[in-house]
């Protein structure tokens, strides 16, 4: 099993979630974060004044998949939240040891 | 036209003798009790307080950080409260009785707790209760405005007591300068609803507390935008209704100078908004929500002083000029003198306060669509008088200000330790959260 964490543009979260229906993804975590990259921070305007914004505003997703559709998962969040501007984000892929459905106590496979 | 101003004057002096001698002046008949001017003055008086509670809380508790939310908002509120009772106790009695023979600086303690004021005193075409309240409501809102040059990081018993001690030494002299029968007032300085009184005292004591208590920890780069501008607008938006009766209330009657202050000061705020948001758009490439209001709030500080003067003209031109003056001193304040007057108390109401208070001299002129002048007096006298009088309440209000923070700094910190600002004064003076 792998756990697929994605750090992406707010505006493209029903796109990535869209695509990962297909897939067989059933369920998926979703965060209001903030953040920097290489994008770094911008700076807003107030009165006149600049206040420098450090932190971005940005979606972290996590997803749980069996390992035969990881590749896939991937490859559609990168298409769907692509903007190929600056901030489109990341996407990190870990190995999960174990899964468990707490209602049902259903391991892995069958609790994802 | 011309004819309401000298006789919007001979009510100012009857007033003032009324104040000081409300028998004598009834047993001559001077004045009669109005049931008109009664209502609009009684509704004249929710209306400001209006304005505090909760319009200037809201404005500046969207701009302030969410974590110093609650602080604000109770600033606000406490201040209305320690005013009142201020208020009663000795400040009415300090601003509008008569002072013998310091009656030049200051007025006397015979009105202290209303003493001698009954449901029968007039004051003027009103119940003297009831000028006591409309008046009340504005020795609340000016420590009240105060509040936006040490948000963030004063201490809570700091601000209490700069406020009760600025109201009695700043507040109330020079009301009683201007408005009590005082040395300004005989000068004939022209101040309607408080362009000097109001505005420009709590404009330059602000300057002076952000300057000694020091700026807020980041402070200008690192420091968060305003949390919450949605309630920046609703609060600018009550503020502009609140106005209505703090400018058209001044006119103390139910009368057309009541309407045409009403109109001037709907006009002002209008323009001034209009022509902050030309500003940014044209700036930044934006007009923004927050300095559209700030624009708002911009004419009407800078109408007040004039409102009862000048005409629908002179208040385009008064809403026109006010955006760029204060947009600019914001800059220069915060930027240039890096003092950190956090929410632009000085920038936005000191400066609006002088700007009408000095432009009057001109727009008041019957040229300009003014009411006119006293009579006798040219433009140009009236601007030495209005400069002098700019200028002797600035002086006084600063030097009073610095002695008040020094003081108290010797009995109780004026600040809240570091650890307690980056924690913020909600969770740290107040143990409560604004958004849980």
């Amino acid at each position: 099993m792998k756990m697929i964490m994605a750090v992406i543009k707010p505006s493209k979260l029903d796109d990535v979630r869209g695509a990962l229906s297909p897939l067989g993804v059933t369920g998926m975590t979703v965060s209001e974060v903030k953040g920097f990259g290489r994008q770094g921070g911008h700076t807003e305007i107030y009165r006149g004044a600049e206040y420098e914004i450090h932190f971005v505003p940005k979606i972290k997703i996590e997803v749980a998949v069996m390992d035969d559709v990881a590749e896939n998962v991937v490859t559609a969040i990168r298409e769907n939240a692509n903007t190929g501007k600056i901030g489109d984000g990341k996407i990190f892929v870990f190995d999960v040891a174990e899964a468990v459905r707490i209602r049902t106590g259903e391991t892995d496979g069958d609790a994802l | 036209m011309e004819k309401r101003l000298p006789k919007f004057f001979s009510f100012i002096s009857v007033t003032a003798i009324l104040l000081s001698l409300p028998d004598v002046a009834l047993a001559q008949g001077a004045a009669k009790f109005s049931g008109a001017d009664t209502a609009w003055v009684l509704t004249a008086t929710a209306l400001v307080l209006f304005m505090t509670l909760p319009a200037l809380a809201l404005f500046y508790a969207g701009l302030v950080r969410s974590r110093n939310v609650l602080s604000v908002l109770m600033h606000c509120f406490v201040i209305c409260c320690v005013a009142s009772v201020v208020w009663l106790a000795v400040g009415y009695s300090l601003a509008f009785s008569d002072g013998g023979a310091a009656n030049q600086y200051i007025g006397g303690l015979s009105k202290a707790f209303l003493s001698g004021v009954g449901i029968d005193t007039l004051s003027g075409t009103i119940p003297e209760i009831v000028f006591f309240m409309f008046q009340m409501t504005f020795a609340i809102i000016k420590p009240a405005l105060i509040v936006g040059a040490y948000p963030e990081r004063i201490s809570f018993l700091g601000m209490l007591l700069f406020s009760v001690f600025w109201l009695l030494l700043v507040y109330v002299p020079v009301t009683h300068w201007i408005w009590g029968g005082g040395w300004l007032a005989e000068m004939g300085v022209m101040d309607f609803a408080g362009g000097l009184v109001v505005h420009l005292t709590a404009g330059v004591s602000a300057l002076v507390v952000a300057v000694m208590i020091g700026s807020r920890r980041g402070f200008p780069r690192e420091i968060n935008p305003p949390h919450n501008p949605g309630y920046v607008m609703i609060g600018a938006a009550m503020l502009w209704v609140g106005w209505f009766g703090f400018n058209g209330g001044s006119a103390l009657g139910a009368n057309g100078s009541a309407g045409m202050a009403i109109a001037v000061t709907h006009i002002s705020a209008a323009v001034a908004s209009l022509s902050w948001m030309m500003i940014e758009w044209l700036k930044h490439g934006k007009p923004s929500l927050v300095g559209f209001v700030t624009g708002t709030i911009a004419g009407l500080a800078t109408i007040t002083p004039a409102s009862g003067f000048v005409g629908p003209i002179g208040a385009v031109i008064l809403g026109i000029a006010a955006a760029p003056i204060c947009y600019g001193m914001v800059h220069v304040i915060k930027q240039r003198f890096q003092i950190d007057d956090s929410l632009d108390v000085f920038a936005v109401h000191g400066v609006g306060g002088l700007t009408g208070t000095i432009m009057v001299a001109f727009l008041a002129l019957p040229s300009f669509g003014g009411l006119g002048l006293a009579e006798g007096v040219t433009a140009g006298q009236q601007l030495w008088v209005q400069f002098v009088g700019a200028a002797a309440t600035a002086a006084w209000a600063i030097f009073a200000s610095v002695v008040i923070v020094w003081i108290i700094r010797l009995v109780t910190p004026m600040r809240v330790s570091e650890e307690d600002e980056t924690e913020g004064l909600d969770i740290t003076s107040h143990g409560e959260r604004g958004y849980n």
